[in-house]
Parts: C-alpha cells; sequence; structure tokens
C-alpha cells in the first residue's frame, strides 16, 4: 500500500489547519455561510437535511487496517456510531458537527487520509478494481497508475475550477467491476505486443444524461500517461458549458463536439502537453509502483477447502473468488443484510473487518463502489475462521452479485438533493427476495437504486435500475431494465409509468417472474433481456 | 401556514422559527404568516442559522407540520432509523411522516 511521503502529510496536514481557522472564522461570525460554503465542500463537508455529511476519501478504495479502525473511531467519537460506503468507494458519516470538524481532519490526517476533494467541481477520487493487485484475470496491478493521478489531481491549480466534477476510473483487467466506462475517463491498463499501455474513454457517466465513454485513444504508452491525461482535461477545461449546469460535465462536450473532434483537440494539446514534461521519471513511478508490491503469499498453501458446513459453503460460493496466487482467496463481505441499509457499517462492524483485514488479509481491505468491503489477500485455510468472525457480526450475508446487493443512494432519508426514499425501498425488495434459494435461482442480478436523476445509486447501469422521483410532492419510482456497469456496458430503458413505494416492489417480481419463463439455459437476466426486448417485461408489468 | 426553517450552524440540526428563537421540535414552530422574509433576513445577518427558508405547512390537532415529504423527513429524522429520530422511544412518532 503506498504511504505518505512527507510531501503528502505535509499537504495535508496544511489542510487541516487552514480549514480549522475556517470553521473558527465561520463559527465566530466573521464568515458568512455563502462565504463559508466553498470552503467547507472543498473539505467534504455537506449540510445534508439533517446535519453536516463528511465524505471522507479512500483513494482507490484501498485501505489498510490501521486506517479501517480510524474510521470506526470517527463514527464512534463524532458521529452516531456508524458510517455508509459510498458509490464511489468513499466512506460518509451522516451526523456531524462542524465544530468538529477540525478534529476529525486531523485525526483523519494522522493516519494518511483526508476528505480534500470529496466535492467540489475538481477531480474526485480515483476509483479502482476492488480486486487490484489480486484478481487473477488481471494483467497488471492499477493502483499505482491510480496513486499516481491522485498525486498528479491532488491540488492541481488548473484543474481546482473545473466546468463540473471529475471522474476517474483506472482497471486493468477485463472484466471491468469499477464502472470504468460511466467516469468521465476510464482508463484500461491494456496489453500490446508485450508492452502495457492505457486505453483512455471518455466522457461517460451517469446522471441526468447518462452517456457511456467511447474510446478516444485505444493505446497511450504509460510514460505519457499523465501527459494525455493532462490534455483530456484542458481540453475540456477550455470548451466545457460553463454557462449551463446541466450541460457542464466532459460527457455533454464529447457528445456536442463529437468522439472524432474531441481526439483530434485531444492530439493537438498532447502534442504541446509533452513539451512541458510532466510526466514522472520511470524512477518516481517505480518507487510508487513499489509500494503495491505483492504481499508475501505462501503459493505451497493448501488450495483445498473443507466444504461439510453447509452454510460456509454457500458463502463460499457466493462470496469468495479466485485469487491469482494457489492456496488464496478474495472474500467480499457483503453490507447488505435483508432488510439493511446497503452500504452502512457500525464502529463494531468496521473494527471487526479492521481487525480480520490485519490477522488474515495482509493488513488490506477495500471498498467496492457496489458499496461492500474485500478483503483481497485471504489463505483459503483461513475462509472457515473469517467466515464464522462474520457471521457473529451479521456480516456473512451469501449475497454478492444477487438481487439483494442492491446499491442504493441515501436518498431522502439524508440528502438534501434526493426527491425519493431508496433506502425503504431496498429493505422492501430485500425482503420479498429474503429466500435465498429464490435469489440464487435468478442468479446474477444488479439492482440499483437512485433517489434522484443524480443517479448516486448507479440506476442507470442496473440490470434492474430504479429511479425515485417527485411526482406532486408524492414518491414515484420509475422502472429501468437492461443496464450494466461492467465489461458489457449499456444503459437501462424505462419501462414506462412509475410506481409507488410498494408498487415498485410488485412491478420488479413481475419482472423476474417474466425472467425465469423467458430465459435461456445459462442466461442471465440482462442476457435474456438483450435478447427478448423489452415488450414481452412491459406487458408483464402493465399487461 | 408558513413556517421558517434552516439547520443550526454548529450542530448542522435541523431548526423551526419559534416565533422568537430556534427549536428543534416541529411542534414548537410558529406560523410566519407575511412575516417570513423579514424574519429570514434578520436571522441570515444573526448567523444562527444556515440557509433559512420558508415553506408551507398545516395546523394539525398535534400541531405544525410541513406539507412537504422532505421537510416532514426533515422535521423527525431518517425514516429507516427510527432510532436516530428525535423520538427514538416513541414507535408511532413517525406516523404522519410518510
Amino acid at each position: 500500500m503506498y504511504k505518505y511521503d512527507e510531501y503528502d502529510q505535509a499537504m495535508v496536514e496544511a489542510r487541516v489547519a487552514e480549514f480549522s481557522d475556517q470553521v473558527r472564522r465561520r463559527l465566530a461570525g466573521e464568515i458568512t455561510e455563502d462565504q463559508f460554503k466553498p470552503l467547507r465542500l472543498m473539505n467534504g463537508l455537506y449540510l445534508q437535511l439533517h446535519a453536516y455529511m463528511l465524505r471522507v476519501a479512500v483513494p482507490y478504495g484501498t485501505l489498510d487496517s490501521r486506517q479501517m479502525r480510524m474510521l470506526a473511531h470517527i463514527a464512534r467519537k463524532y458521529d452516531r456510531d456508524y458510517g455508509h460506503f459510498t458509490t464511489r468507494q468513499n466512506i460518509q458519516y451522516n451526523w456531524i458537527k462542524l465544530e468538529d470538524a477540525p478534529a476529525i481532519l486531523a485525526d483523519l490526517a494522522s493516519v494518511e487520509m483526508h476528505a480534500i476533494q470529496t466535492s467540489g467541481n475538481c477531480i474526485r477520487n480515483i476509483s479502482s478494481d476492488q480486486f487490484a493487485g489480486a484478481a487473477a484475470d488481471e494483467i497488471t496491478d492499477p493502483r499505482p497508475w491510480a496513486e499516481l493521478l491522485r498525486q498528479w489531481s491532488s491540488f492541481h491549480p488548473e484543474f481546482s475550477y473545473l466546468p463540473r466534477k471529475f471522474k476517474i476510473a483506472v482497471i486493468a483487467a477485463e472484466e471491468d467491476r469499477a464502472a470504468m466506462r460511466l467516469h468521465d475517463i476510464g482508463i484500461q491498463i491494456v496489453e500490446k505486443d508485450g508492452a502495457h499501455g492505457a486505453a483512455f474513454y471518455v466522457g461517460g457517466g451517469m446522471g441526468r444524461t447518462p452517456m457511456i465513454a467511447p474510446l478516444i485513444k485505444d493505446f497511450v504508452p504509460l510514460d505519457d500517461l499523465l501527459s494525455y491525461t493532462e490534455a483530456c482535461l484542458r481540453v475540456y477545461n477550455r470548451y466545457g458549458r460553463r454557462d449551463n449546469i446541466y450541460k457542464a460535465r466532459i460527457k455533454i462536450l464529447v457528445h456536442e463536439i463529437g468522439a472524432d473532434e474531441y481526439r483530434r483537440q485531444v492530439e493537438e494539446e498532447f502534442a504541446h502537453v509533452k513539451t512541458l514534461g510532466i510526466d514522472p521519471p520511470r524512477a518516481e513511478f517505480d518507487r510508487i509502483a513499489a509500494q503495491f508490491a505483492p504481499p508475501p503469499l505462501d503459493v505451497s498453501a493448501p488450495d483445498d477447502v473443507d466444504r461439510s458446513d453447509p452454510d460456509f459453503a454457500v458463502w463460499l460460493d457466493q462470496n469468495v473468488a479466485a485469487h491469482k496466487v494457489p492456496g488464496h482467496a478474495i472474500v467480499t463481505i457483503s453490507l447488505k443484510p435483508v432488510g439493511g441499509i446497503p452500504g452502512d457499517a457500525s464502529s463494531a462492524q468496521i473494527d471487526l473487518m479492521a481487525d480480520l483485514a490485519e490477522t488474515y488479509s495482509h493488513d488490506e481491505l477495500r471498498v467496492t463502489h457496489a458499496q461492500n468491503i474485500v478483503l483481497p489477500h485471504v489463505r483459503k485455510a483461513d475462509l472457515h475462521t473469517i467466515w464464522q468472525k462474520l457471521d457473529e457480526a451479521g456480516l456473512a450475508t451469501p449475497n454478492l452479485d444477487l438481487i439483494s446487493d442492491i446499491i442504493a443512494c441515501p436518498g431522502l432519508d439524508y440528502c438534501s438533493l434526493a426527491n425519493a426514499r431508496s433506502i425503504p425501498v431496498a429493505q422492501k425488495i430485500a425482503t420479498r427476495f429474503a429466500d435465498l434459494g429464490r435469489q440464487k435461482e435468478l442468479g446474477e442480478l444488479k439492482l440499483k437504486i437512485s433517489g434522484c436523476i443524480n443517479a448516486c445509486g448507479h440506476h442507470h447501469a442496473g440490470h434492474i435500475g430504479i429511479l425515485g422521483v417527485d411526482r406532486k410532492g408524492t414518491e414515484n419510482y420509475q422502472l429501468l431494465l437492461g443496464g450494466s456497469g461492467a465489461e458489457d456496458v449499456s444503459l437501462g430503458a424505462i419501462t414506462g409509468p412509475g410506481f409507488d413505494e410498494d408498487g415498485i416492489v410488485d412491478a420488479i417480481e413481475r419482472v423476474t417472474d417474466k425472467y425465469l419463463s423467458e430465459r435461456a439455459e445459462g442466461e442471465r437476466f440482462v442476457d435474456t433481456f438483450r435478447r427478448v426486448g423489452m415488450a414481452p417485461f412491459k406487458e408483464a408489468i402493465y399487461g | 401556514m408558513k413556517l421558517l426553517t434552516g439547520n443550526d450552524l454548529k450542530t448542522g440540526a435541523v431548526t423551526w422559527w419559534t416565533g422568537s428563537d430556534w427549536s428543534i421540535h416541529i411542534e414548537d414552530a410558529a406560523d410566519v404568516g407575511e412575516q417570513g422574509e423579514a424574519i429570514l433576513h434578520a436571522e441570515e445577518g444573526a448567523r444562527r442559522v444556515n440557509a433559512p427558508y420558508i415553506i408551507a405547512g398545516e395546523m394539525t390537532p398535534d400541531g405544525p407540520r410541513p406539507a412537504h415529504i422532505k421537510d416532514r423527513i426533515r422535521a423527525l429524522g431518517p425514516t429507516v432509523r427510527p432510532d436516530l429520530t428525535l423520538k427514538p422511544a416513541d414507535p408511532t412518532a413517525g406516523d404522519w411522516v410518510i
């Protein structure tokens, strides 16, 4: 894992001191809310429905146990004993007091964490594959490149006031576990003629106007990665629509001028940027990469697992993935107990996950964009013990990628932008489909719920998506089918008129029943939808 | 009726204008009538409350209630965590919110 050098630490500590003074001035009445708001947002401090909300960055979703314990400490000391893991691989606290914010940021800085650039029209937390460094299908660990981008984008003076927020994802596997093409820039490390390079997809995103990023460059030499990224940003910064907030994202620019013209301008800019020498010397990259060296895993560790405990075997089959090193596995801890709140974890649960990481996973954890937690480097021989400890803490729900593994934004229960509640809908759906046999019969089915058009719950990318809207002061839910955030990326289509809270649950049951009656051998829900189209599902839903 | 609401500067807690001060309890809220804008501007100057705004409300036998669901949720707390609302010991406290 990357460890701060003296520059990283100094930058974060300087920001803590600066923000502490800004908070003091605000509490003393020396500055107005209009003056203070952009300052607090630069430090991840929002004002939501019930209180201040602090969003803490988890760079590319990677944490060690010391950092995880600090997240638990903050939940316990400053919040209401829980945190909410987000679809940006971050964590949010919902009940923060303004006067506590400086102390929280100081606590975070003590473990090399911060909340910088988790809001505002800047480059946000770089996201990545939660299985990075462990996945059997990756060609390299993408995180050194994500870290390089983190350092480059932190306090970047040219890109601190972009037309709108900007999100970058980096992956290095064919399987896209990071919704890469639904980012402003999606970077996939690829191999060509024995060399690694970066494929650049630019102009994707969800929100009001969902778009899949087109391929802009199929192979950028990795030594040019920063220069090419800078060129992509510069063209956007120059021509992005600052006059209209709804058209200010890069996806609109790329769509309006076309991928070919955008590519031409990027290439022109790149030719100039390349002369500036912003790409680091290879030795500096190697210094960063060395900190992501694989942990010392025992390749002779036993590969067999005792499956005699049936409940353990169910969890093993659903929540444990192949590791690149024999005798090891990747564990995904579901934060989606039936009837629970997707992504929420108590301080005790966060502490437990930190303990498990320290003891069994070479001190590493990951936050997934699907609001779960990963132990990336686990010996197969330890899986049963881990499962037992998770089960005791209510963290062993064996539902990864099943219909109850629902992504849901905080919705109108917490968020000031939301139009409808997301969490109660997720709870009702998970409860309706609580029977695990039924869930497994449905197979992989990614259900995603947003409480407003901003799409923090990724509803466009759900095999089944739900969008909450406000219809004359009443919550109403639109149903979308056929989306995907994976390598088979697609955008869901709206089925028709929306439903009330109970009606949307019934509609989903009719959709899944239709899938079961229509599916061919081996088809997932989304495969069947793509084959048969919307019509039979609409017929099943609306008659 | 019209209600004046905002979030407390220090805690961020939802707060309601009572006619002379601010309260976290919706039951204490006063009808600001046509005086809302004037009170709002005066209170903004006092800088105790963030982003105050005026909403439509209605008087019920149990006291004033916001008209819109968003402010009803603000008035009590998240519907999915009754234990974190202003009335965690009362299982019926949220019956009027949704």
